[in-house]
């Protein structure tokens, strides 16, 4: 049988795969082509030549202060992510590097904290919430955050850590590093990638949090997960400004995904998949 | 100076006892091999000396002083690990130099002796390199220029050889004894491999199952060994156990003819075997034979012998060298 | 590397994440079970009293809540079952040479770093809209009526925009197993007269049970809680038909006030969440073990 690629399969597969991938991409490319039209235009049926305005995303900003929102996402969802790596990084250290019986049973155990219905915790949360005054503050949904994605960047790092060989830490330790010389000189240049593509990853989690950043925020701390919320009962007319903020709130964290979507397998799969 | 004692050295990792109880005296300068099959503890006994383990109980003593407590690095031991763990984010230059800069030497002094090191080590040519953009043998180099350099006072290797293919093990088996020769720096060299043991050391330490079995100079390991399990272990080809009515005629349970100490005829001879399979490796020649009433026989003859498979074969085992065993396998002396 | 030393300075190292995780899953917990018990409402809070085992009864005779426990199986079956299979396909196709691999893979992955909101409201205005979406004006294209989809098929629809968002995750992660598999053992197959078909169910399939494992463990975990895309689409209705059980224990909690009624559910979900954690943990435990 021969195994030489025809041209013609190649051909048929590429057209078999871009009508998919065309189809799957296609409500996001038809909401940046909303949004590029006027407001007359984008209710006016289906066509995919706007006439190229800007004016949604001026008035987005004007009207409704996109900005605010958008730098709430930024601080929550980065915040959120270097908290996570400050507390996972030694554990997900220790755990790689000094295994004990256990630690498989805690690496699970960390995960099935994932498993906990967020719903069910609503109430409690909220009320803390309330009573310390942190509803609709951006430490508050930090905090939340960091505790959330916690297990899944302890993860992340676990993963990356494991396959740093413990050969060359015992090797640095018989060179006469010391513990900090160890972090410095050795483990951190060996670790920085993972560290780095957990930093990466958790951002987009923390960014696309929908359900505690609605809840626990009403104005001023809202990101634009609750920003985009709030539009969800359009008073009146407003396809292509809507389209124009949706735009802008996806835009960021599509170009990190795109970037990232190497490390993204290994990493939301726990290493299970390479 | 590097002189290491070991005092009733015991290790157990939860349940499973890997080291019972060790003694043994390394002597200063000495070119020393643990040998023994996978597993059967010479890493951990090494890992202990080096204080990468804790010991379970014993004491540790290096140049007469207890170390058992001390930190890996205050024990002035360098050590060469089987998968070299070199840095990879470090040129060659920075990983040589890494101890060096950890007993916070002055640069100009580290410059000439990484230097120095590279060249006793032909390495001057890859010091910019990264370990990654090395072969098998120039990495064993580098991670041995990086024990070089601390001058330490013993080395440890780990089958520090197990990752090269044949040719280069028998070149760098060379150059380490090489190395030894020129710095004269007590070695202690971990190996499953008896080819290494015999030729490298100046005292072999056969262990088995966390016990030494026994410790000599490879030849008293090869003349009289004071077990089975030595006899077995030590020579290549492995040695030839007869029991029953042979052994028995020699007042032994179990009597022992290295395949080189059988002498061979075409014609008579105490043993008569068919040849099953012939090994020629052209100055010698191994025959795996089918002996009458025996059982499975190997010996070694002159590559111009001239067996082949099927011919039928006449062995004199040679008195002077039979070993014999008695029921709990030790060697019956004289 | 296991000194006495290095092994209480790992100790040391893993007590914030654990103490961490232990307090924020107990303490809240611990609440929820706590107010499940009481008739607490928000409206009337100087009013607390212990009501036993009421809050549950209340909840377990509600019809709705059957309807939620149904809702939520079926978004997270539906989604399962199209994400995983739509996956395989995709990723068959995706794993033949093709011109301009990379740029097919960045449009098939972009759903996945779209957030929910933003994802339901593109979903339910610029496609699906009975007046304004692109649905429509195929359907008026063909002349048929547009169909008002989520006041006919509110669950649907859901499901549909959640298998959206999850299908390019699904897709990449079988993907990335697939290219893992061996070309010698496809060649040895092919040698030993294995057609496609075969290969696919003798060799494929095998391979990426891993992944699969993988993709439903992660997707249930997250589907479990599907709560913004109902909020901006159907807000659970039409009555509870697209209601899960997480969106009624919000409607419980924020909407009626009920903090033991919404907590009694809660509680409910722990043990839901839990029955299906304990399959999945160990499919998964046995996975990693290698
Ligand atoms: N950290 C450890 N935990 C538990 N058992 C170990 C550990 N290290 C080694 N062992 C066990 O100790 C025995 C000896 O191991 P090792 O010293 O590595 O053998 P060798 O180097 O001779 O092949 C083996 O049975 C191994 O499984
Ligand atoms: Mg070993």
């Amino acid at each position: 049988m021969a195994r030489s690629v025809t041209t013609r399969h190649k051909v048929t597969a590429t057209i078999a795969a871009w009508i998919v991938a065309l189809i799957i991409f296609f409500p996001i490319l038809y909401t940046i082509i909303t949004s590029l039209k006027t407001e007359p235009e984008a209710i006016a049926g289906f066509s995919l030549i706007p006439s190229g305005t800007f004016e949604n995303y001026i008035t987005v900003q004007t009207q409704r202060d996109y900005f605010k929102p958008f730098m709430n996402s930024v601080v929550i969802s980065v915040g959120s992510t270097i908290l996570a790596l400050i507390i996972a990084i030694p554990s997900a250290w220790a755990m790689a590097f000094s295994p004990t019986r256990r630690t498989k049973d805690v690496l699970m155990w960390m995960l099935s904290t994932k498993m906990m219905p967020a719903v069910a915790v609503l109430v409690p949360i909220y009320l803390m919430f309330r009573d310390f005054g942190l509803l609709d503050s951006r430490i508050g949904l930090t905090v939340m955050l960091t505790l959330i994605n916690l297990p899944i960047v302890v993860w992340m790092l676990y993963t990356y850590f494991r396959e740093i060989p413990g050969e060359i830490l015992e090797a640095a330790r018989m060179d006469g590093a010391g513990l900090w010389q160890e972090i410095v000189y050795v483990l951190t240049p060996m670790a920085v990638p993972g560290i780095a593509s957990t930093l990466l990853l958790n951002i987009i989690l923390a960014w696309n949090e929908a359900f505690w950043t609605i809840r626990l925020s009403t104005t001023n701390a809202a990101p634009l997960t609750a920003f985009i919320a709030s539009f969800s009962s359009p008073q009146g007319l407003f396809w292509a400004k809507l389209s124009a903020a949706s735009t802008m709130a996806i835009a960021p964290i599509l170009i990190l995904g795109w970037f990232s979507q190497k490390q993204l397998v290994r990493g939301l799969t726990f290493g299970a998949v390479k | 100076m590097g002189s290491i004692t070991l005092n009733k050295v015991s290790k157990v990792f939860g349940e499973a006892k890997v080291i019972p109880s060790i003694d043994l005296e390394i002597n200063d300068g000495e070119f020393v091999v643990f040998v023994g099959p996978s597993g059967c503890g010479k890493s951990t006994l090494l890992r202990l000396i080096a204080g990468l383990e804790d010991v379970s109980g014993g004491k540790i003593m290096i140049d007469g002083k207890d170390v058992t407590q001390a930190a890996p690095a205050a024990r002035g031991l360098a050590m060469v690990f089987q998968s070299y763990a070199l840095y990879p984010h470090m040129s060659v230059r920075k990983n040589i130099a890494f101890p060096l800069k950890m007993a916070r030497m002055e640069q100009s002094a580290i410059d000439r002796k990484v230097e120095a090191a590279a060249k006793v080590l032909n390495l001057t040519d890859y010091l910019e390199r990264r370990p990654s953009q090395l072969s098998g043998g120039q990495r064993q180099r580098v991670a041995i220029g990086r024990a070089i350099v601390r001058e330490p006072s013993a080395f440890l290797f780990d089958e520090p050889l197990s990752n090269l293919d044949a040719a280069l093990r028998g070149t760098m088996r060379l150059e380490i004894s090489d190395l030894h020769n020129q710095l004269k720096t007590t070695m202690i060299y971990v190996t499953h491999d008896q080819v290494e043991a015999m030729t490298m050391a100046d005292k072999i330490v056969v262990l088995n199952r966390g016990n030494i079995e026994q410790v000599g100079s490879p030849l008293e390991l090869y003349r009289s060994p004071r077990n089975l399990f030595v006899a077995g272990f030590i020579g290549s080809p492995r040695m030839n156990f007869v029991d029953g009515a042979y052994a028995q005629s020699k007042n032994a349970k179990t009597a022992g003819i290295r395949p080189e100490h059988l002498g061979l005829s075409k014609d008579n001879g105490t043993w008569r075997g068919i040849v099953k399979v012939a090994e020629h490796l052209g100055a010698d020649t191994f025959l795996h034979l089918d002996v009458d009433g025996i059982g499975p026989i190997t010996a070694r003859c002159d590559g111009e012998f001239g067996a082949y498979h099927g011919d039928t074969v006449y062995m004199t085992p040679d008195e002077s060298k039979l070993h014999r065993f008695d029921e709990k396998g030790l060697a019956i002396k004289g | 590397m296991a000194t006495q030393n290095t092994k209480t300075l790992a100790r040391l190292m893993m007590a914030p994440s654990v103490l961490l995780l232990l307090v924020w899953m107990i303490v809240p917990l611990a609440m929820t079970l706590w107010f499940s018990f009481q008739n607490y409402n928000l409206l009337d809070p100087s009013n607390v009293s212990f009501t036993g085992l009421f809050n549950y009864q209340f909840f377990y005779t509600d019809r709705a809540f059957f309807q939620s426990i149904w809702n939520t199986l079926v978004i997270v079956g539906g989604v399962l079952l199209i994400t995983v299979i739509g996956g395989i396909a995709i990723a068959l196709l995706l794993d033949q040479p093709i011109f301009g691999q990379g740029i097919v893979r960045i449009l098939i992955i972009s759903p996945f770093f779209v957030m929910p909101p933003v994802a339901a409201l593109i979903w339910k205005n610029m496609i699906m809209h009975p007046g304004y979406g692109v649905l429509a004006d195929i359907n008026k294209f063909f002349g048929f009526q547009p169909v008002d989809w989520f006041a006919r098929y509110p669950l649907f629809s859901i499901v549909l925009i959640v298998a959206w968002q999850w299908l390019p995750f699904a897709t990449l992660i079988l993907l990335t197993a697939l290219q893992s598999l061996d070309g010698e053992q496809k060649e040895a197959a092919e040698m030993d007269g294995a057609n496609f078909f075969n290969r696919f169910i003798y060799l494929v399939l095998p391979h990426l049970a891993r992944a699969i494992t993988v993709v439903i463990l992660i997707q249930t975990i997250f589907l479990l809680g599907v709560y913004a895309e109902i909020l901006v689409t159907t807000n659970g209705g039409p009555g509870y038909a697209s209601t899960n059980l997480a969106f009624l224990i919000y409607r419980t909690a924020l909407l009626g006030y009920d903090v033991g009624g919404a907590s009694a559910g809660g509680i409910i979900a722990v043990v839901l969440a839990n029955i299906v954690a304990f399959f999945l943990m160990r499919a998964v435990g046995k996975n990693l073990d290698r």
